[in-house]
């Protein structure tokens, strides 16, 4: 039972992980209805431009501050080269764009603050905590309880921010309605120069978190495969639904991982590890069969 | 002048629905078919055999097979690798464990098995769409890798899946050189382009650009859905399956599971954005144009870094091979959403009025 919950705990820290990256995806579609695939890789960008910028001798706060500024900056270069030039084209052309814009970051980043694997050291050690380990007898690491810790001062802080300020509603009305925001005043391009700067600080605090724990490396950009599942499980306008998807996904994942492979070795025969990989996809993919909107998403109705 | 309809006219319903109405249309593919099967043994040289003509065949076996569902029926596929190792691994144990049978309806049946598993994984296509399928496309891409990798039967038993594919036996005749092997795909290629060719302009073909289009409207004026879509999903992971075949038989010889990794897939999908989604031609331009810009960069790039005198590492060369496919798709997306093979078609519409300006 205490393996059980160990397993479980793990899996729901490393979900939240996952929801970190998720977010990034939900804010854009929410704002613009673009699919941004080069999420993945704009975490990849934003961990490896604060690596790079502390190589040059900066320090901590500093490579941050630097690397928002990127990310902003890069947020709205894509906006006025690639998106408003793509207005009006099928949902499906806008996110093949994205696809391209991935291949182009993955490309670019390297180039400029090499591609060698690198530590990133944000000083939160990555080892179980004693008084649980002592008291339970489970290994919870305490890296992934701060991260937990970032990730919901982030939902909460997106929350207030959407909720209450100026710019917050004006995202809001645009996410509800492109054509009547726009008739009421709102600058449609500021606004979504904004949504890829929010998404841009949200993929550079998924890319210090995922980068501390496993390195600063190509890797990072498979982030955005491991928060697929999640959108699709939780709808993809949902923010509470990348949180909730992440954790299903995180759990289940984890616990699928220990659980099921026994049982086929038992039925088969071999080594049937790895199910990871897939697992998540099956899971939401079964899921969908069932809703296909996902855990929160908007019912679709169409009209001929 | 050269490129002209005016005066060729029809006088039967045969002559009218051909496929290649236009005279100059039908000599100018004699003339490639030709070139293609006599001129091209003749002239090229090993090294463009197997490096170049037979991947380029085969790619666009495959980007046609992903143009039938991405293109004409608007599924949105991000599996094609998968299905191209579920023929190859088909084909491979068809020929392993059927003694005596033909190399052809080893192809045949490893397309058959990959169409069987696209129709399973195009099931949630009667569900869901748009990002939702393109993501689910994402399992059948990770779990038929996984299971190729961990079930030891499919692979022979093989260490990690690799498999090592037969000899090709061709009507008691062994091909083991690459003009024999180029022949052999050639063949089959041509055979199943002109057959792509040939539905997209039939009923099912025009179901399914119906669908693509609006599937609530489709389905008010009469088209099955679920049989549109999912003959759409098997037709297409057929060609991919055969592509996949003819990857491991003809061109690599020896394949493992995490060879058919989802970048190939996203390769595949650039070739029908380049080339044109929605277009047979697309596709075969698309697979050239993806596959010479990684050799014409490998040799630009060096020597354009001497011309300015840049320091190069070779690590940078496939960075920015990466950069370029990167900016190439958002270029064409913005630029010609419909790819090649609309150049090629504003390069017909001049055709026909040159040298006159109207």
């Amino acid at each position: 039972m205490n393996f059980f919950l160990e397993v479980l705990i793990g899996g729901l820290l490393s979900g939240v992980m996952y929801a970190l990256v998720a977010l990034g995806f939900v804010l854009i579609y929410k704002a613009s209805g673009v699919f941004n695939f080069a999420q993945g890789a704009m975490v990849y960008l934003a961990a490896l431009s604060v690596v790079g910028v502390m190589e040059k001798g900066a320090p901590l706060w500093l490579a941050v501050i630097l690397a928002f500024v990127i990310m902003t900056l890069f947020g709205i270069a894509t906006e006025k080269f690639v998106l408003r030039k793509l207005v009006n084209q099928p949902p499906i052309a806008l996110f093949m764009a994205t696809i391209g814009l991935a291949f182009f970051i993955e490309g670019l980043a390297p180039m400029i603050f090499g591609s060698e694997p690198r530590a990133l050291e944000l000083g939160i050690v990555d080892e179980p905590i004693p008084w649980i380990l002592d008291n339970w007898n489970m290994v919870i690491s305490k890296f992934d309880l701060v991260a937990a810790g970032v990730a919901s001062v982030l939902v909460a802080t997106l929350a207030l921010f959407f909720q209450y300020t100026r710019i917050g509603r004006a995202l809001r009305a645009v996410a509800d309605d492109h054509q009547a925001a726009l008739s009421i005043g709102i600058p449609l391009q500021h606004i979504w120069a904004i949504v890829w700067g929010v998404a841009g600080f949200v993929a550079l605090v998924a890319g210090m978190m995922w980068g501390a724990r496993n390195g600063v490396q190509f890797a990072l950009t498979f982030t955005a495969l491991k928060a697929l599942p999640v959108l699709i499980l939780g709808g993809f306008t949902s923010v509470p639904g990348a949180i909730v998807g992440g954790l299903i996904i995180g759990a289940s994942e984890k616990l699928a991982e220990i659980y099921i492979p026994p049982v086929m070795q038992d039925l088969f025969g071999g080594n049937f590890g790895g199910i990871e990989g897939w697992f998540p996809y099956v899971l939401a993919l079964l899921f969908l069969l069932v809703r296909p909107e996902g855990l929160f998403g908007e019912r679709h109705i169409d009209r001929v | 002048m050269l490129y002209r309809e005016a005066g060729q006219f029809k006088t039967s319903y045969a002559a009218d629905q051909q496929l290649f109405p236009i005279r100059q249309d039908r000599i100018g593919v004699l003339v490639l078919l030709a070139v293609a099967f006599l001129g091209v043994p003749l002239l090229a040289s090993e090294y463009w055999f197997s490096a170049i003509l037979i991947p380029f065949l085969i790619f666009a076996l495959a980007a046609l097979g992903l143009n039938i569902l991405t293109g004409y029926a608007g599924q949105l596929s991000l599996g094609s690798a998968a299905f191209m190792a579920v023929g190859a691994y088909a084909a491979y144990n068809f020929q392993l464990r059927i003694e005596g049978l033909p190399l052809i309806a080893s192809f045949i049946c490893g397309g058959l098995t990959a169409a069987a598993v696209g129709i399973l994984f195009g099931l949630p296509s009667l569900r869901i769409k748009g990002f939702y399928l393109a993501v689910a496309t994402l399992a059948a891409q990770f779990f038929i890798v996984w299971c190729l990798t961990k079930f030891p039967w499919l692979s022979n038993n093989s260490s990690s899946g690799v498999i090592s594919t037969q000899k090709l036996m061709l009507f008691g005749h062994e091909l083991n050189t690459p003009v024999e092997k180029y022949l052999l795909v050639l063949g089959i290629v041509v055979v199943m382009a002109l057959a792509a060719k040939n539905m997209v302009r039939s009923t099912t073909g025009r179901a399914w650009m119906a669908v693509r289009d609006m599937d609530v409207a489709a389905s008010v004026i009469g088209i099955r859905l679920m049989p549109t879509k999912l003959l759409a999903f098997a037709v297409s992971s057929f060609y991919c399956g055969v592509a996949g075949a003819l990857y491991a038989f003809c061109y690599l010889g020896s394949v493992e599971p995490d060879g058919f990794s989802l970048e190939m897939s996203f390769k595949i999908l650039f070739m029908i954005i380049i080339g044109g989604v929605g277009s047979i031609m697309g596709s075969f331009l698309g697979a050239a144009f993806i596959l010479l810009l990684p050799i014409f960069l490998d040799v630009a790039l060096p020597f354009l870094a001497e011309l300015f005198g840049l320091p190069f590492a070779s690590a940078t060369v496939s960075h920015i091979q990466i950069l370029v496919f990167g900016a190439l798709i958002m270029f064409f997306l913005i630029v010609e959403p419909h790819g090649l093979a609309r150049l090629w078609q504003i390069a017909k519409e001049k055709l026909r009025l040159w040298p006159f300006p109207h």
